[in-house]
């Protein structure tokens, strides 16, 4: 089924790579006209995409290897950008710490206009309430008694996923490394939620905290069901993280980074497997995603439209879901190849290629076009 | 009043609304740290590429004072003198 935008719509695909943005339309998912790069020579680890208040803006994480990191934002797809003068997001003087690089950027429900979230390196929770202008730290994840054991996975120490309730005050988080914590008081105090999630490579395998859990996503429609894509494993909670458990079974391996849910539908998530911490690459050099409908009790492999080899991974925001209906399933991979699913995943046709490494891919139905 | 005179590489003259050259008046001796905190305070989003909010030089910024590179000499406490030329120059890195 090809669903198309209607007449004042249009969907937008951001690729964020090594080497800077490039931002796609379409009318159908199928056929994509392209702008960027934009930042060249900056890589883009974060994008945002925020549709509320009737417009479209796009925020993204910048970070030039000579000139540092920072946000910006365009309300008119890319034609320009702005950034404050000072920073949207800057550490306070007292911390004595410094932004190396923005993770996430997630814009908040649509019954909390103009609140977006940020996670970044150093491991650090951020809110905005001016739509994704100016930030400020959270302090009860900041000066949390933890930190000083909270370490640096490959990629650093970041917090790299930010999950929150649409109709109330939990805020789950997940860093690397550190594992998930929960807020019930919309981010005031943070308790470590990792019970049943392996850290095999610590002394004690099951620690309360100190998990590298690479991904987490809310189920769309169970309250208090999420899913976790872990440094090896694959886990659900059913109890808002009180406990996790296991639902790798059926999967080809339980590494990777990528964790996607369905933006309406109860069971359904999206992973993209990657042989083992020590070979990060899609078992046997294959490429596929593999879906659930049941929350994880089985998995459908999926590859049409991808290619026979592949030795490239896929990084934990290079993928993405957009709201349409079909949904939309998008991921792009170090090697520099965006491929689009139309129909969650059935079917992926590559939409770019030999672009630098990707980084992060977020797709939205936007306005206009 | 005499004045300390910053180059900036082409890529950062936009955010110095496109001038090559940044002169900043100075009475006497003053520190690099001083000098670029006069430079951030007309062009915000400048001083910020050049150094983070801990105040730090980033890390492939590299400032020359006369010639010599400010990590060896006395760092952004390195004094400049009305009259002497500083240079914002980005390292070599990258891939």
């Amino acid at each position: 089924m090809v669903r198309m935008a209607t007449a004042a719509e249009s969907f937008l695909l951001a690729i964020g790579t090594k080497k800077g943005l490039w931002l796609a339309t379409s009318p159908d998912r199928r056929e994509w006209s392209f702008t960027g790069p934009h930042f060249l020579m900056a890589e883009i680890p974060s994008i945002g995409i925020d549709t509320r208040e009737g417009r479209t803006r796009i925020l993204v994480g910048v970070r030039s290897p000579h000139w540092g990191p920072t946000v910006a934002h365009s309300d008119d797809l890319g034609a320009t950008w702005s950034e404050p003068e000072h920073g949207a997001i800057t550490f306070p003087e007292d911390t004595g710490a410094a932004l190396d690089r923005v993770w996430q950027i997630h814009p908040d429900a649509a019954s909390r206009p103009g609140v977006v979230w940020a996670g970044a390196e150093p491991i650090s929770v951020w809110k905005s309430t001016d739509g994704g202008e100016h930030f400020e730290l959270n302090r009860g994840l900041w000066d949390h008694p933890h930190r000083n054991e909270w370490g640096a996975g490959y990629g650093g120490a970041a917090a790299h996923s930010i999950v929150v309730d649409p109709a109330g005050e939990t805020v789950h988080v997940a860093m690397s490394t550190g594992g998930v914590y929960r807020s019930l008081d919309g981010g005031t105090s943070w308790e470590a939620r990792n019970k049943g999630i392996s850290a095999y490579f610590m002394p004690d395998p099951n620690p309360e905290f100190g998990q590298c859990v690479h991904k987490i996503a809310a189920d769309a429609a169970v309250a208090g069901r999420l899913y976790a894509q872990n440094h090896h494993g694959v886990y659900r909670t059913d109890d808002n993280a009180d406990s996790w458990n296991s639902i790798a079974e059926g999967l080809p391996a339980d590494f990777g980074f990528v964790m996607l849910t369905h933006p309406r539908r109860d069971g359904t998530a999206w992973v993209v497997p990657l042989k083992a911490d020590g070979e990060r690459i899609p078992p046997d050099g294959k490429l596929a995603v593999h879906r659930t409908d049941d929350a994880g009790n089985s998995w459908t492999r999926l590859s049409a439209g991808l290619p026979e080899h592949e030795y490239n991974s896929v990084l934990r925001d290079a993928a993405s879901v957009d709201t349409a209906e079909p949904a939309g399933v998008y991921f792009g991979t170090r090697g520099g190849t965006v491929y689009a699913s139309a129909d969650e995943g059935e079917t992926f046709r590559e939409v770019a290629s030999h672009l630098p490494d990707v980084l992060c891919v977020r797709a939205a139905v936007v306005a206009g076009a | 009043m005499p004045e300390i005179t910053l180059l900036l590489p082409s890529v950062l003259q936009p955010l110095a609304g496109g001038q090559p050259v940044l002169t900043v008046p100075a009475a006497g001796p003053v520190s690099v740290a001083t000098l670029l905190d006069a430079v951030a305070s007309d062009y915000a989003v400048l001083g910020r590429r050049l150094r983070d909010e801990t105040g730090a030089l980033r890390r492939f910024v590299n400032i020359y004072v006369d010639g010599d590179e400010v990590r060896r000499l006395q760092g952004l406490d390195t004094e400049v003198v009305p009259g002497q030329e500083v240079l914002v120059i980005q390292s070599v890195a990258g891939g």
